[in-house]
Formats: structure tokens, sequence, C-alpha cells
């Protein structure tokens, strides 16, 4: 439906502006995402499987990226990597992609209304939330390699 | 004196003009191109429409038609009603469009308009419902775009704001013997608009510059597109910012800024419209 094709069209820009396409002309990359299961931030964990499979497939990046989402909940309080409950309570959703280079967003997406203030201290958040996804990133990268 | 032509280097044409921070038609970084917006029946001319609007940003021509319908409420949700919004883009509009199903771009088109609807709370559906769990209202917002040129979502979102606030929904009633809903079509009431939001989107250049609404030109050089949607009480509706090139929290805060002042401007033109329309 809508709602796929939407999300689709995020994920492919946000791809698309860090991948090196123009190291390999004439081809398409192809990036296939199936869910699971969905037990909130839906969009982040897309986007951050995303980057991973880029990762992994050895394509020319110029940054990696990663997907973070912020709960605000009724009474102010920002909640990172909320569930689906704590989505359903809160009254905005904000979901950004951080590049790795300079944490500068690549993405940004948001479910409900907020203050301009809010907004800044959600981004603040997931900018500083990013390095510990990058480190995951790193582990994992480090495990995979180091078995074989 | 190399010779720049606009067909053979597009890019390079454009950044001479960037340098000296304007744009080819004569536009500054930050000036909107002029907006005009005719609303209802007379100015408008789709007479089955409950209401209807035609937003020129430029040459990006919208129209937008609200047609109101009856429906019984979904089972989980007894006191609401519908919105249910559509974007279409037909191959007359531009070139790149082919006929047949819906591309991306109107389908992403269609969900940004709907989030749009639901993050500002414009209308509450519980304003929708005629009786709980009987009856409730249906507004189909049909946004067709003319001519393409750029900055389509900016032209939709005020179109659909305009012609949700020429809708005069009939009273209806269910009368207590029969059951059944009397639609009483010369007693009219206006739809309740809460909030008013306002989409102010902006191109991304060569990963610094941000220019404001772009041409289609300007559109397909650019890096990347930000479209910031508010409200008149200064409150974010949405930040969509679909990939594309980077941008620190400073340029997105110059964005917001710039998008705040549009709001302003768009609130006052509506008023001006609906006002010069209303029958005294």
């Amino acid at each position: 439906g809508v709602l796929e094709r939407s999300r689709e069209q995020l994920l492919r820009q946000t791809c698309e502006a860090v991948l090196l396409g123009v190291l390999h002309p004439r081809t398409a990359v192809s990036l296939v995402l199936q869910v699971l299961s969905d037990a909130g931030s839906l969009l982040s964990c897309c986007l951050n499987a995303a980057c991973m499979a880029l990762l992994d497939a050895g394509l020319p990046l110029a940054a990696l990226f990663c997907g973070v989402t912020c709960a605000l909940q009724p009474d102010g309080a920002i909640l990172l990597d909320p569930t689906a409950r704590q989505e359903q309570e809160a009254r905005a959703i904000l979901t950004f992609a951080i590049a790795s280079s300079d944490r500068r967003v690549l993405m940004a997406t948001t479910k409900g209304s907020c203050s301009v203030e809010e907004m800044q201290q959600c981004l603040a958040a997931a900018q500083r939330a990013a390095s510990t996804i990058f480190q995951f990133y790193r582990d994992s990268v480090r495990r995979r390699y180091s078995k074989c | 004196l190399s010779i720049c032509s606009r067909t053979v280097e597009p890019l390079e044409y454009y950044r001479r003009f960037l340098k000296e921070n304007c744009r080819p038609d004569g536009r500054e970084l930050g000036e909107f191109r002029t907006t005009t917006v005719n609303i209802g029946k007379c100015l408008c001319s789709i007479t089955t429409a409950d209401g209807s609007a035609l937003v020129k940003l430029g040459n990006t021509t919208v129209i937008c038609g609200v047609k109101a319908e009856l429906a019984a409420p979904a089972v989980d949700s007894a006191n609401k009603g519908y919105i249910v919004p559509n974007v279409e883009l037909p191959s007359l509009c531009a070139e790149r469009f082919r006929s047949g199903p819906p591309g991306e771009e109107a389908q992403a088109a269609s969900q940004f308009i709907a989030d749009v609807i639901e993050n500002s709370q414009m209308i509450v559906k519980e304003d929708l419902c005629i009786a709980n769990g009987k009856l409730a209202w249906v507004l189909y917002c049909d946004i067709i775009c003319l001519d393409y040129d750029g900055n389509l979502l900016d032209a939709s979102v005020f179109a659909l704001l305009a012609a949700l606030k020429n809708v005069q929904l009939p009273l209806v009633t269910i009368s207590e013997e029969t059951g059944l809903s009397e639609v009483n079509l010369k007693q009219k009431n206006p739809l309740i608009i809460r909030k008013h939001p306002v989409a102010t989107s902006f191109a991304i250049f060569d990963d610094t510059l941000l220019i404001v609404d772009p041409t289609a030109e300007e559109e397909d050089l650019a890096t990347g597109t930000v479209t910031i949607v508010t409200d008149e009480e200064g409150r974010l509706c949405s930040v969509h910012k679909p990939g594309g090139s980077p941008l620190t929290g400073a340029k997105l805060q110059d964005c917001i800024t710039r998008a705040i002042t549009r709001h302003k401007e768009v609130k006052k033109l509506i008023d001006k419209v609906i006002k010069s329309i209303t029958p005294k």
C-alpha cells in the first residue's frame, strides 16, 4: 500500500545518499527488507538492517548510517527506541537516520506534532545514541570476520 | 570566458547563479514563487464537490476537491469518521508521469498528506461522527496536479487546507421512528478546522545550500529535499526529509525558521481569500 511505498522512498533515498553509485555504472543494487516481527521502532530497525546489509555486501559507501527512533511522552520525557506500546502512548514519534562521518541528519520523519525545542532535543539525543549503534556495527563486523 | 549552456551543463549553469545568491528565474534563495488560490464553486469550477480549491505556486498547479459521503464507522473506533486523501499525478502534468497505476511519487505524496492531516489534527475525526456506531462522514480529498513544476507537497497541503475550509456539511439527523438518516441540504455548517498546517519545501544543493520552493528543474539538480510542516502555534507537524544530503541540526533549524515565516504569509492569504468569497 501507500505506507510501504512511502517507507521504500525513505529507505531508497537514504541509501542512495551514502552509496557511491558512480563506482558501479550500469548496475542495479536491489535491497529487499522482510519484516519478521514488529515490536516498535520498525523504521529505524529497517535502516540499521539496510546499512549492515550494504556493509556485508562490500559496496563502497561514503558513510555509514543508523536509524534512531525517539518517542516524546505526554509528560515531555524523551524515550529512545520505544516499544510498540510506548509508541502508541507517545504524543510524537521522530525517526532520524544519522550519518557516521559527522553525525549529520540523513533522513528525518515525524509522527504527531511537537515543538521546535523538543525536536532539537530529540535530534541531539539521537546523535548521541548513534555512537552506541555504530559501536554495535563495529563489534558485529569484527565478530563476523574473526570467525572465518 | 567559458560559455555555459543551460541544457548541456545545467548544474554549472545553476552554480553560477547560486554563487551570486540568486536563481535563474530572478528569485532570491529564500523567496517563494507567486502563490494564488481560488476557492469555491464560482472560482474553482468544480460544481459537484462539497469543497474545492485551486492553488498555483508559480507554474505548479494543484486542484483539490473534497466530497463528503456517509458511512458506518469502523467497529474499533465507533465515534470517528474518515478522511481519505489521494494525490494524483496524471500524465498530463509532466512528461515524466505515464498513465497507469499511481507511481511511487504519487503514493508517497498521498501518505505524506495523510500524515499531515493526522499529525496536525486539523480535522478531529470525532467531529465527523454523526451517530455513535451508526453513521459518520467520510471526506474524500482528491488532490490532482494539473501542471508539475516542482514543490508538489507545498501546493498540495495548501490546496487541501483551502478546500477543507470551503466544505459545507449538510445537517444529518437520524429519525427516531424509522432509524434512517435524513439529510437536510438547506441547513449547512462549515467543517470545523482546528489547525492550519502549512508546508514549506527546500532543495539541498551541493550538500550545503538550501533553496526554498524549488522548480522541477531545481529539484532534478538538487542532492536532497526537506519539507517542514508547521501550524499556527509554531509547532512542527512534520519534518520530512526523505534521504538526500545530510544536514546539521543548525541547518534544519534555519529551515524551520523560514517555514514559520512562510506560515504567516500563507495564513494571511487564505484568510483574505475566504473573506472575499463569504457572502456578507
